[in-house]
């Protein structure tokens, strides 16, 4: 086994794992595919590589303000994709589109903004050393994303078992009309919900333009077919699953370019995926959610 | 408490529609400070509705609702939960997949309530870390009546909370009922079992068709011979 690339796969992984959960996040609380958190995805590698290279902040000093424009993006995208079609019948389809829409407007300005180039960080930005683990090169900025995604993954993990806001979350993921009975403001929930899933979505976009040192408008196409599938293989609406099936992805990927080429790296990786699905239709961590009518 | 001079909910010609269906068409009663209201009605008559409205989870079409005298026709249940008038929903909705001292928790602005509904309800008490989905029925519908209870309302609606439970535990609600009246709440219930509803309350009012048909004293609508022949069928 090459610990190298484990650990390779490792960083990939956790990056599409928190993307992945920001997704699922708000498919299990809200029951809306959110599919601008691409473009959130997108919009934060951009913004992180402007605070660094316009705004001088430090690569570490940029995250938690790419984590709350993130929190910012969501409620634009509650307010916008979302709150005005909540009372229609076909609730789900409209938000589906119209959160496509806004991802489109999101990527136009940024085109507008940055016109249509990679960009990259200044040349100084990354911290020199790199650590040996198991014989395996690993960067600070390597370490950064795996305990940061660690970090916001325990995280989201105590603030939905834990707190009160965690269990509106729960109360409107399984009936929103019974959340509302009992004082829950589901608006309110709705609105944190996105804000917090963007947030995350954000910083998984910042870390992979870290990753590999850059950003294109194109780069949140590409998650976005991956974090759909670590959703639907981790079981949707379930965060161990998204975590779980992110890091997988991410192994799977790597270990495919290393071992068969390059350009096998997504048929493998989904057909893996594929495989997981034939043998639990459900998900890794799935349960077949059985509503009450 | 407030030295209130009305009473403590009016309802003035409400009206709801869902899309071409008038499901209450101009309904107005009132309830005082204390009192047990009852509405009764046949399925479909809009008691739902009625109830829905009040507390802010179904938005009028017309008409205006007062609690405590100020005008409540558009504020949000949230809003209606913290100023306390909180309802215990037709088929107890709880929370399945939430433990119950979760549910409780929901409903309580702080800690203090839910020890009082522990020590009314022991059973909750016994089961709190448990999913609150493998509650009895029984049990649930306690459950469902402590969660409202924790917020220490001073109007309770209760939606057919009889519904579907086997009679011993019937006659359990209805001590419930009972003593959250005796306790100075307000309640309003809606209940198929019209009988048995009219005989714990102090006014009735007889739904059919999204109107009311009859209404007064709980006892002269038990006594009203038309009343009885009418709505209420044949004493079992
Ligand atoms: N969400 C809804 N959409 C459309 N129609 C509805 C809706 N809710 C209720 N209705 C209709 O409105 C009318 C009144 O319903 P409501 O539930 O208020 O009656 P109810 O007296 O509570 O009946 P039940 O005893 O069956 O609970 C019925 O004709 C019902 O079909
Ligand atoms: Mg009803």
């Amino acid at each position: 086994m090459d610990v190298q690339q484990l650990l390779n796969g490792l960083f990939v992984g956790s990056i599409y794992a928190l993307f992945a959960i920001g997704f699922t996040l708000v498919f299990g609380v809200l029951d809306r595919l959110n599919l601008a958190h691409p473009a959130v995805f997108t919009v934060a590698a951009f913004v992180g590589i402007e605070l660094v290279a316009v705004g001088g902040l430090s690569i570490w000093a940029a995250l938690p303000v790419v984590f709350v424009v993130g929190g910012l993006l969501g409620l634009v995208i509650e307010q916008v994709a979302f709150r005005p079609l909540k009372g229609r019948a076909d609730a789900h389809f409209a938000g589906l589109i119209s959160s496509i829409a806004l991802a489109g407007m999101f990527i136009a300005l940024l085109q507008w903004r940055y016109g249509p180039d990679t960009k990259r960080f200044p040349a100084e930005s990354f911290p020199e050393t790199t650590y040996k683990v198991l014989g395996a090169q690993v960067t600070g900025v390597q370490v950064a994303i795996l305990l940061i995604t660690i970090v916001l993954a325990v995280g989201l993990h105590l603030l939905v078992g834990r707190t009160r806001l965690g269990r509106s979350m729960r109360a409107t993921a399984e009936n929103p009309t019974a959340a509302r009975v009992v004082g829950v403001n589901v608006d309110r929930v709705s609105a944190t919900t996105l804000a917090i899933s963007s947030a995350l979505g954000a910083v998984a976009g910042a870390l992979f333009a870290m990753n590999v040192n850059s950003a294109q408008l194109g780069m949140g196409g590409a998650i976005e077919l991956k974090g759909l599938a670590v959703i639907v293989v981790g079981g949707m609406a379930s965060l161990p699953g998204a975590l779980v099936g992110g890091l997988l992805l991410g192994l799977a990927e790597v270990f495919t370019v290393q071992y068969i080429g390059s350009s096998w790296r997504d048929l493998v990786a989904f057909g893996l995926l594929f495989l997981i699905l034939v043998v639990r239709p459900q998900g890794l961590f799935g349960t077949r959610k059985v509503r009450e009518v | 408490m407030t030295g209130l001079t009305g009473p403590i909910l009016t309802v003035e010609d409400l009206r709801v529609r869902y899309g071409r269906v008038e499901a209450v068409r101009g309904v107005s009663f009132d309830a005082a400070a204390g009192e047990l209201v009852t509405l009764v009605g046949a399925n479909g008559a809009g008691k739902s509705s009625i109830i829905n409205a009040v507390s802010g989870l179904v938005r009028p079409r017309g008409g205006r609702i007062l609690f405590e005298g100020r005008d409540i026709t558009r504020t949000p249940a949230h809003r209606l939960v913290r100023s306390g008038l909180v309802q215990v929903p037709e088929g107890r909705q709880i929370l399945a997949t939430l433990t119950v001292e979760e549910n409780l928790r929901l409903g309580a602005p702080r800690r203090a309530g839910i020890g009082e509904v522990y020590g009314r309800f022991p059973v909750l008490a016994e089961r709190r870390r448990s999913p609150a989905g493998t509650l009895s029925g029984g049990e649930q519908q306690m459950l469902a009546i402590g969660r409202a209870l924790v917020a220490r309302p001073r109007l309770i609606l209760l939606d057919e909370p009889s519904m579907g439970l086997a009679p011993r535990i019937v006659d359990e609600v209805f001590g419930v009922i009972g003593e959250i009246r005796s306790s100075g709440t307000t309640v309003v219930l809606v209940e198929q079992n019209a009988r048995r509803a009219l005989r714990a309350a102090d006014h009735g009012y007889i739904l059919a068709s999204g109107e009311i048909v009859h209404s007064g004293p709980a006892a002269e609508l038990l006594g009203d011979d038309r009343v009885v022949q009418a709505y209420l069928g044949v004493e079992t």
